[in-house]
């Protein structure tokens, strides 16, 4: 009888671990992925499988692009450091369960900001990183040099799980053109495909077009028509229920552009703690007490500007200068006539 | 005495209860705090995406519901195609294996060493990218068999166009049920009185001449609506008219046929060497030529052997189907657990609906072939 006695025990005992497991998520509800991520030493980020521009690792795995930078200025904000950075690669479809499930943290992953996403599935998104639509690419030796030239049984390459799909059949279905949709999980097999004659055009992101066609074995042979059939605003995604964290990274992305705005970059952030304006002087740390609402030091913006810099000197470093975009578009500032505007941080 | 026998069951019991009570909890406690709703409801709601490849009537207009049974016959046509292609294959590669002449028997275990070695999911790359890949655009396809075109954008081949299919259909059923009581007839003729009919000959001739017979009286017709080239732009071309089947398709099923043959064929030549050779020795010292020894007294013998382990090797291949994923197949699980799952967000339910369906298919193979195994297991008597 004594070994049941012990087998009992121990069920006992492990039963009281898993009640008491489950009291305490409870408990610490208030920001538990802050105290976690100090706990760990590292911002989880969910990026993509390789987009140039937006999250792309080099040979030696280090991580770049805009969408990377959102995370690297979480990181330098709560942890004060911006390479801590822990970065796991997904597809479109793998996203948004690894975000809910709790395996990362922040989604930045050129995702886009629709209303289903946003309140039906679980997820918060902070803000607006990069303003896209959806175009085609398509080879130059077509002829074709705009949607109105496309024809029935036109076959199109894109990737499952995206706003793309659907943004194709209403485009297409509104020209009355009878398509191929040929969906895959990763893009670099759509690239692969497309590149190799499978499809007539391949449909994503135009900045995803552009990225994706420098991996294209001869960038010069394809072209990305001019019109662009939706809107495709880009942002960082957080976990619903956690509005701590979710205030933390929209206000890491808002500094960035902010920053920009009041010109302060990476090389000058130091000197402008003596600034005369106020806001300035708020933004590196030296007036106010901003930091403090999310249970942060004062210096959390001051890192985030000296250690990432601002949104246009990250635009600079990872679209513009490596020939993706050159032309910022509506990625400008809206005091440059493009549509950055975001709310201040004071 | 009987409580120390129940007591364990009992605990093992509450364990399981309570981990599953666990689970159940704790997600339900996420996805309250994330505002994510549980329910089946979103099935009935419009899918709003297109699909490649469908078996049924199917548009962005239907339901979710709808493009799951979109996905479940993809998989299903993929899984019928590749298990009767891979049974035949290996059937052929595993009787080569013993075959007496060195080269038949070297190439088919060189095929079988080469296949089963190499990762499933890198063969079905190889195929879709490197070696359809390789394939002419469409206005550079050649003709092949008069009328059929193979290119990097699918196989395009006449599509029949029947009048009076169903009368031509239930003949064809008609047909197949008189050669079934025919060859039982001759069975029990030859059992009776030793006389052999000659029942392939008429087997044949009841199986095609009585639906041919029906173009004669039962106006069934049937003509063919053939590919036709068609410019898309100075450099995209497509195909009209005929029946077009997507590479991806292709690919697969020749990725999975190739890898899963090198498995049944191992199992053939095992079954055949599980056969004592006196068995063998006797059917042919009674006169038995070579293909009768294999095909009355080696083969009925040897199935017992093989039927089993093929079992496994049918539900590995429909599970396996699976990673038509990786190369745009329209399976289960591109459509319904990949961008279904994607627009709806609702994971535990659409992976809970394409486990358990991936488990009724998996059981009602193991139940068929269970059946045909015991059919043909040796009756005691």
């Amino acid at each position: 009888m004594f070994k049941y006695v012990k087998q009992l025990t121990s069920l006992v005992a492990m039963v009281a671990v898993l009640f008491a497991f489950t009291t305490e998520t409870m408990a610490a509800k208030k920001s538990k992925t802050l105290k976690n991520t100090q706990k760990k030493g590292f911002v989880r980020c969910g990026v993509s499988q390789g987009l140039p521009g937006f999250s792309n690792a080099d040979a030696a795995g280090n991580w770049t692009g805009v969408d990377v930078d959102v995370c690297r200025a979480v990181a330098a904000a709560v942890l004060g450091d911006a390479n801590k950075v822990k970065f796991t690669p997904l597809s479109a479809k793998e996203r948004f369960t690894a975000l809910t499930s709790g395996e990362i943290d922040i989604l930045s992953r050129n995702t886009t900001w629709t209303l289903s996403r946003d309140a039906d599935i679980g997820l918060t998104f902070v803000g607006v990183n990069f303003y896209d639509g959806q175009g085609f690419m398509v080879r130059k030796d077509s002829g074709i040099t705009s949607t109105s030239q496309f024809k029935n049984g036109i076959s199109a390459c894109t990737n499952i799980g995206t706003t793309t799909e659907l943004n194709m059949r209403d485009f297409f279905n509104s020209k009355g053109i009878s398509y191929e949709p040929v969906a895959f999980e990763k893009a670099d097999e759509v690239v692969a495909a497309y590149d190799s004659g499978r499809c007539d055009t391949y449909t994503t992101d135009k900045s995803g077009l552009a990225a994706q066609r420098t991996k294209m074995s001869n960038p010069d042979d394809h072209i990305v028509l001019p019109e662009t059939i939706s809107k495709e605003p880009l942002g960082p995604v957080v976990r619903q229920g956690d509005a701590v964290w979710e205030d933390i990274v929209r206000w890491s992305l808002n500094v960035m552009i902010e920053a920009e705005e009041y010109g302060i970059t990476s090389a000058n952030a130091d000197m402008m703690k003596t600034s005369e304006n106020p806001q300035i002087k708020r933004l590196v740390g030296s007036e106010g007490e901003l930091g403090a609402a999310f249970g942060l030091d004062n210096d959390w913006s001051l890192r985030i500007i000296k250690q990432v810099g601002n949104y246009g000197e990250s635009y600079k470093r990872n679209i513009a200068d490596t020939g993706i975009l050159p032309d910022r578009g509506p990625n400008q500032l809206w005091t440059k006539g493009g549509i950055l505007y975001v709310p201040p941080a004071r | 005495m009987k409580l120390k026998k129940i007591l364990p069951q009992l605990l093992t019991l509450l364990f399981i209860v309570l981990i599953f009570g666990f689970f159940t909890m704790n997600a339900q406690e996420n996805m309250d705090t994330r505002g994510i709703e549980f329910g089946f409801g979103f099935l009935s709601q419009e899918a709003s995406f297109d699909i490649q490849f469908s078996l049924i009537d199917y548009d962005g207009s239907h339901s979710y519901a709808r493009a799951y049974l979109v996905g479940l016959l993809n998989t299903l046509l993929v899984a019928f195609i590749g298990i009767i292609l891979a049974t035949l294959l290996g059937l052929v590669v595993g009787v080569a294996r013993l075959s007496p002449n060195y080269l038949i028997r070297k190439t088919a275990s060189f095929y079988i060493e080469f296949f089963r070695n190499i990762p499933l999911l890198l063969q079905i790359f190889f195929w879709y990218f490197a070696a359809l890949r390789a394939l002419p655009m469409p206005q550079d396809a050649t003709l092949l068999l008069g009328s059929s075109f193979m290119t990097i954008k699918g196989f395009f081949t006449p599509a029949p166009i029947w009048t009076n299919f169903d009368v031509f259909f239930t003949t064809l059923i008609v047909a197949m049920i008189l050669v079934f009581f025919f060859v039982k007839f001759a069975k029990k003729k030859q059992e009776q009185e030793g006389k052999q009919l000659p029942v392939l000959i008429i087997s044949l001739a009841i199986f095609i001449g009585l639906p041919l017979l029906t173009f004669l009286v039962g106006g069934v017709d049937l003509s063919f609506s053939f590919p036709e080239l068609r410019k898309m732009s100075q450099s995209s071309y497509t195909f009209d008219g005929g029946m077009g089947i997507p590479p991806e398709l292709i690919a697969l099923t020749l990725a999975l046929t190739l890898y899963t043959a090198t498995f049944i064929a191992e199992n053939v030549r095992a079954g055949i060497q599980g056969i004592g050779k006196g068995q063998k020795e006797a059917a042919a010292s009674i006169g038995l030529t070579p293909s009768q020894v294999l095909k009355l007294v080696i083969m009925p013998q040897a199935l017992r052997i093989i039927i089993p382990p093929t079992t496994n090797q049918y539900l590995n291949l429909t599970k396996n189907s699976s990673l038509a994923a990786a190369i745009a197949y329209p399976d289960l699980v591109l459509v319904f657990a990949g961008t279904a799952m994607m627009q709806t967000g609702k994971a535990i339910e659409i992976v809970g609906i394409t486990m358990a369906t991936y488990l009724t298919i998996s059981i009602a193979i193991s139940l068929l072939m269970n059946w045909y195994n015991q059919r043909i297991a040796i009756k005691e008597k």
